[in-house]
């Protein structure tokens, strides 16, 4: 029983951070219908300037408190990221914005190469370790451990979530993303500045984004400049699990591939009798995940679409 | 269309212009290394390479001679991506390029493809750190390592994990690469064979940071030790999360764990961690230390397999010196007589191209830094 | 450009002198340049077969396929197994090439089969899982029964061979030497003007055009009476078929093969290829696909052009190949939207008559 709890819990923290990384991806997709694959560099990013910041804040001042010293660093990290998610839009995808739909696909695998080999040549190759500043207040819960900063990832994606929700349901920009969303040619004509629309929802991802480096880095206790690939394409297939370009869809998916692989890793062996292990924790997921979209085409909470309207 | 054809040839071509033809200089003696300088082996890939850039520059400070004329020796690095297919580019360039030696490659899955190559051009490879066994198992007079390979290291280390640490139930993990699960095979093997029993064989990826549902598996077994055939990346977070769960095994790694970075990547929790290293200590050999601070004075800290990769070019030097000459056959006939004191240790090989007799240490984290606990020989 | 009128006018000289131009290419290259390029164009033919069968799914169909190329891994496996001393098998390539490349056919039908209700980018992800799910068992596949060795990866592979002539070593023609990399470079070449034989009879098919329907409106193609469960699944065999023959050849020219050759990365390469030259253009997809193989590798030699220009090198090129690879990407995205070589049905269907701020999306037709 206390395993199961473990598993449980370890797949909700795992899928926290799917969800936090999934929710920029969703927003994106919502609005342009456009995968951005660099999202997870910027995710990348967001670690490396955090930690490139704590670092020189330990230097300054070695006796501030962790927490502070961390905050400072998700501070810098997050306008950083901002810029870069606006210059990416900018630069990147506005201008295709008529292009042929696989076009911005194609730069935004470009531009995941040019991310990672820039923060190569700023960072370094190898892996930098998170100092441990963060403090470790460590609880069981039903014979299973857990600890602050697990408690505080799930807390904040769902805050996250909730904020993002609300901002979309509730605010004049909102609105605007939504009526943009819907079609932009008559939102333009309603008087919403569609490009400014467009540049808030990557810009807002993108602070995103920043916030989920920094917990994965200080989670995980490191960070690489090639992190942000894998952690892209798990948070993109939560996305798409729950339906892409829904927020609680992001969430909903994130949460569930987290389960799915924690709890694949841990009882697949025992489910086919020691034939299969461990090692096939991502086929079970992708299984899960293909199952999901056969019998849903449009993801746990994607709307249906008419083939034709 | 076909004039698209006909264009789409054109590019091809002056792409392909681009690049200058090789020059031939009579005194540079060209040396090839290769690993994987971009993507996510990155940083290992430029660790071997600057270990092999520093006894180049060493040893054409101090001069060289051969056939009674000074040459000097000249290194080429180049990335293979530890892509299999770019790694058999990269060899055929290097054999274009007329190098005398090549130094590499990382990894087994680009070693074993680009070391056919090398063996139809007759050119001499030694990798600093292909541990498959299948890479000296192929015949090739031309493919030697300083390295030990995953037999001759699984088995001090299985060994190791029963006799000395008392380990009666052990769980292995493994990270699905070449390395990694040929290690954890080979341990698997000995360990058994000493008497223990393997309760856990769980798995992982290179790429992996997220080990706890592995772990908590595990950790439901309790074993004695938990083995892990894989790099620093991963072992660093794994060991963080196994303390972290509340699962007090000892954790026992190879020489992909043997480093600083893993002492730096899972912080407190290293302590007590022990792992393997083939070779003898550094500190303990004659320069060794001298190696260290050299290479962290020029390169910074050296992550894995720097000295190994240093120590391979001296043996090719040296058995350049032997037969006077750069000429491929010659040097090819002159390494097996190698019998060289490295700051790896002493360095001699089988009629396959392995090292035999070379030590394995056994290392433990205390304190913050490896601790030498004995040397296997 | 009168050069250009001048070849178009005379479409036998101009077919002539490629057909030169291509038998001699090896050896120019391998003078000019050096033997690694000839592998190099190797690598290239090999990349123009498998954009060409991805072309046929993504270019022809519109099916966004990111697993593709897991067939590529099972035509190389299959190769393997049926021509290595790993199950003591050494049937000759004659026979192992054409059953990879059913299988591969087979596997296409079976990834086809579940995903014909999705589209666009839920296609491309469940793709990606089938591609994944392949690599991961060719990776594990070792015990308890040993299929695929492994990470270890297979070795000694058989090479090509017609009876008693093995492509191997160096053999001599009228005094001509030809190296295994040169005789590779023919066998491709024969294999990918097969491939564009095939793929341009296709394109101009019933089924051709059936492909190009379903494509542009996929309710539409079915109002008009195409079967598009049998179309689609149809493209999918065909582009797997493909790649499962290329996997075969690439299995016998390395000689060695392992999990990481069939990551995601090279579906994503080989898609890169078909979008960046021109989708459903099939001198379009050859370009994209040499241009890709080899700008890479022509970039190494950045470090070499420092040293001429400056006398040392100031920035590595290991450091800027990629990145510079990125940018070039980024680049002929900004510049050519639609493509190097775009085919002019496909520049009608973007370039509609229907008003500004319409949103042009080819694998949806909603909007």
């Amino acid at each position: 029983m206390d395993i199961f709890v473990q598993q449980l819990i370890n797949g909700l923290v795992l899928g926290s951070i799917y969800a936090l990384v999934a929710l920029g991806y969703t927003m994106v997709y919502g609005i342009l219908e456009l995968i951005n694959f660099a999202h997870g560099e910027v995710t990348m990013f967001g670690a490396m300037v955090a930690l490139a910041v704590i670092g020189v804040v330990l230097g300054v001042a070695p006796d501030l408190p962790g927490l502070l010293v961390v905050l400072a660093g998700v501070l810098v990290a997050i306008p950083v990221c901002m810029l870069l998610g606006f210059s990416i839009e900018r630069l990147a995808y506005r201008p295709l914005r008529n292009a042929p739909r696989l076009a911005p696909l194609i730069t935004a695998i470009g531009l995941s190469i040019v991310l990672q080999n820039v923060a190569m040549l700023i960072w370094g190759r190898q892996y930098i370790a998170f100092p441990p500043l963060l403090p470790k207040g460590q609880y069981e819960v039903l014979g299973a451990h857990v600890s602050n900063l697990q408690i505080f990832i799930v807390v904040l994606s769902i805050l996250v979530m909730l904020g993002l929700w609300f901002m979309v349901q509730k605010t004049r920009l909102g609105r605007a993303m939504r009526a943009t969303a819907q079609s932009r040619a008559v939102a333009q004509l309603m008087g919403v500045n569609v490009n400014s629309v467009i540049a808030a929802t990557f810009v807002i991802g993108s602070a995103l984004a920043a916030v989920a480096g920094v917990m994965v880095s200080a989670y995980y206790g490191l960070a690489h400049y090639y992190m942000g690939f894998l952690l892209g394409l798990k948070a993109f297939s939560a996305a798409v699990l729950g339906g892409i370009g829904n927020i609680a869809g992001a969430m909903l998916g994130g949460l569930l591939l987290g389960v799915i692989e924690a709890l694949g890793a841990g009882y697949i062996g025992d489910l086919t009798g020691g034939f299969l292990g461990s090692h096939y924790q991502d086929v079970f997921a992708f299984f899960v995940l293909i199952l999901v979209l056969v019998f849903r085409p449009s993801g746990l909470l994607g709307e249906r679409v008419a083939t034709r309207a | 269309m076909r004039y698209s054809i006909v264009s789409a040839l054109l590019v091809t071509l002056i792409a392909a212009g681009c690049g200058p033809k090789p020059e031939v200089g009579s005194e540079v003696i060209k040396i090839g290394s290769v690993a994987p300088l971009t993507g996510p082996q990155a940083h290992l890939g430029k660790d071997n390479e600057n270990g092999a850039r520093l006894a180049v520059e060493e040893i054409n400070a101090k001069g060289l001679t051969l056939g009674g004329k000074p040459v000097k020796l000249e290194l080429i690095g180049e990335d293979d991506q530890a892509d299999p297919k770019t790694g058999t580019v990269v060899a055929q360039k290097l054999v274009d390029l007329g190098v005398a030696g090549v130094i590499g490659h990382l990894n087994s899955g680009t070693t074993i493809p680009a070391s056919k190559i090398y063996f139809d051009a007759g050119i001499p490879q030694i990798s600093p750190s292909a541990t498959a066994i299948a890479y000296t198992a192929q015949g090739y007079k031309t493919a030697f390592r300083v390295m030990t390979n995953d037999e001759q290291q699984g088995k001090v280390l299985g060994q190791f994990a029963v006799n000395s640490m008392g380990a009666k139930k052990i769980a292995i993990i493994d990270d699905r690469t070449a390395y990694g699960q040929g290690l954890a095979d080979e341990f698997e093997k000995a360990a058994k064979a000493a008497g223990a029993s393997v309760v856990a064989r769980e798995f992982t990826s290179d790429r992996a940071t997220d080990f706890t549902a592995i772990l908590t598996s595990i950790k439901s077994k309790n074993p004695d030790v938990v083995f892990f055939g894989g790099m620093d990346p991963q072992g660093g977070p794994m060991a963080q999360q196994m303390k972290r769960l509340g699962l007090t095994a000892k954790f026992l790694g190879g020489d992909g764990i043997q480093n600083g970075n893993f002492i730096k990547l899972a912080g407190v929790e290293a302590e007590g961690t022990v792992a393997s290293l083939p070779g003898l200590p550094l500190d303990a050999m004659p320069g060794g230390a001298g190696f260290k601070q050299r290479f962290e004075a020029r390169f910074g800290p050296i992550q894995v397999y720097a000295p190994y990769a240093y120590d391979a070019v001296y043996v090719l030097v040296e058995a350049m010196k032997r037969a006077d000459s750069a000429d491929h056959a010659k040097v090819v006939a002159e390494l097996p007589k190698t019998d060289f004191e490295g700051v790896t240790g002493r360095i001699r090989f089988d009629a396959k191209g392995d090292t035999t007799g070379g030590a394995v240490t056994l290392y433990q984290v205390k304190n913050g830094a490896w601790v030498v606990l004995e040397t296997v020989k | 450009m009168p050069v250009i009128k001048f070849f178009r006018q005379r479409p036998q000289l101009t077919l002539l002198l490629l057909a030169v131009l291509l038998a001699v290419l090896p050896f120019l290259v391998g003078a000019g340049l050096g033997k690694s390029w000839i592998r190099v164009l190797d690598f290239a033919l090999l990349y123009v077969l498998l954009a060409l069968g991805l072309n046929i799914v993504v270019g022809y169909a519109g099916l966004l396929d990111l697993g593709y190329i897991a067939f590529y891994a099972l035509g190389a496996y299959l190769y393997a197994w049926l021509a290595s001393p790993h199950f003591g098998l050494h049937l000759p390539f004659w026979a192992v090439l054409p059953i990879g490349a059913l299988l591969a056919g087979l596997f296409g039908v079976l990834l086809g089969a579940p995903t014909l209700r999705l589209r666009g980018d839920y296609l491309a992800i469940v793709t990606l899982g089938f591609g994944e799910i392949i690599r991961i068992f060719m990776n594990n596949l070792n015990a308890p029964v040993n299929i695929t060795n492994g990470p270890q990866g297979m070795n000694l592979i058989d090479p090509i061979a017609f009876g008693d002539f093995t492509f191997k070593g160096t053999h001599h023609f009228f005094g001509i030497a030809f190296s295994s990399a040169h005789l590779y470079y023919y066998l491709f070449l024969g294999f990918v003007l097969l491939a564009m034989l095939i793929a341009l009879r296709l394109q101009d098919s019933r089924i051709g055009r059936a492909w190009a329907a379903i494509r542009e409106d996929e309710v539409a193609a079915a109002a008009m009476g195409i079967n598009t469960r049998n179309v689609k699944l149809l493209a999918f065999a065909m582009g797997a078929t493909f790649g499962g023959l290329a996997g075969g050849l690439f299995a016998a020219f390395q000689g060695f093969i392992s999990p990481e050759s069939f990551g995601l990365m090279e579906s994503i390469m080989i898609l890169c290829m078909i979008v960046l030259g021109g989708m459903g253009n099939i001198p379009g997809v050859i370009l994209g696909a040499v241009l890709l193989t080899v700008l890479p590798e022509a970039l190494r030699y950045l470090g070499d052009a420092q040293r001429a220009l400056l006398g040392h090198v100031a920035l590595d090129p290991a450091d800027l190949r990629m990145l510079l690879f990125g940018v070039a990407l980024i680049l002929m995205m900004l510049f050519r939207p639609e493509g190097l070589l775009p085919s002019r049905r496909r520049q009608r269907e973007l370039h509609p008559e229907d008003g500004p701020g319409e949103q042009a999306s080819l694998y949806d037709s909603r909007g």
